[in-house]
């Protein structure tokens, strides 16, 4: 089910600050977060967040299509890259 | 023979079941546009007056998106799903499910028929 409206999006409060303290710097700089559960705002457009997934810190460049999806949904927390060949089965 | 939207071409069934051979229209969409035009229930597509062929296809055209429309803005949606670089746009790419259900088994829907494993037996 979605989430109401009436509660307005959600977003761990420290990430407005820090969004507000680097666009305040000129320097570009990767946001290291870990709140993957916070909905990227449009006042995140523009910026790039280092958006944890539970190994290391995966730069994410925020545009103005990602507003509404979550930070999470940009960082995949599991590596697979398809079976390996069978070393035994080669052979044959 | 009518032709409604483009290609279809519902047989003589009644206007209502008709109506859902257009991709993008279903059991409720036909049901509120043969309440919109006024259409006994009982009629069926064969005998439709041509003025009635003409509302329908005005209500259509007005109120639903039907066929090409429809298709192209589902394939546009997975499209942006797919450059935007998300979670569920990955799991687009590869043809898998995308709403979290398991792929250790089943999953076959969008994994395809099973392909065996080379080198399992013995």
């Amino acid at each position: 089910m979605a989430r109401s409206i009436w509660k307005g999006p959600f977003v761990d409060g420290y990430l407005l600050k820090k969004a507000e303290a680097a666009r305040g710097s000129t320097r570009q700089e990767v946001i290291k977060i870990w709140s993957r559960r916070s909905t990227i705002l449009p006042q995140f457009v523009g910026l790039t967040f280092g958006v944890y997934n539970g190994h290391k810190h995966i730069p994410v460049y925020v545009s103005e299509e990602m507003v509404g999806h979550k930070f999470g949904e940009f960082s995949p927390t599991r590596t697979f890259n398809g079976h390996a060949a069978d070393k035994k089965a080669k052979r044959r | 023979m009518a032709r409604i939207a483009g290609v279809n071409i519902p047989t003589n069934k009644r206007v209502v079941i008709a109506l859902q051979y257009i991709h993008g229209i279903g059991a409720r969409k036909a049901q509120e546009i043969v309440e919109k035009v006024s259409i006994p229930a009982e009629r069926r597509v064969n005998q439709l007056t041509d003025a009635e062929v003409l509302q329908i296809r005005e209500t259509i055209d007005r109120d639903y998106q039907v066929e090409g429309d429809l298709r192209r803005e589902v394939s546009m949606n997975i499209k942006r799903l797919m450059d935007l670089g998300c979670y569920r746009g990955l799991r687009h790419r590869r043809n898998l499910p995308v709403r979290g259900q398991r792929t250790h088994t089943n999953a076959r829907t969008r994994k395809g028929k099973s392909k065996p494993i080379a080198g399992k037996k013995k």
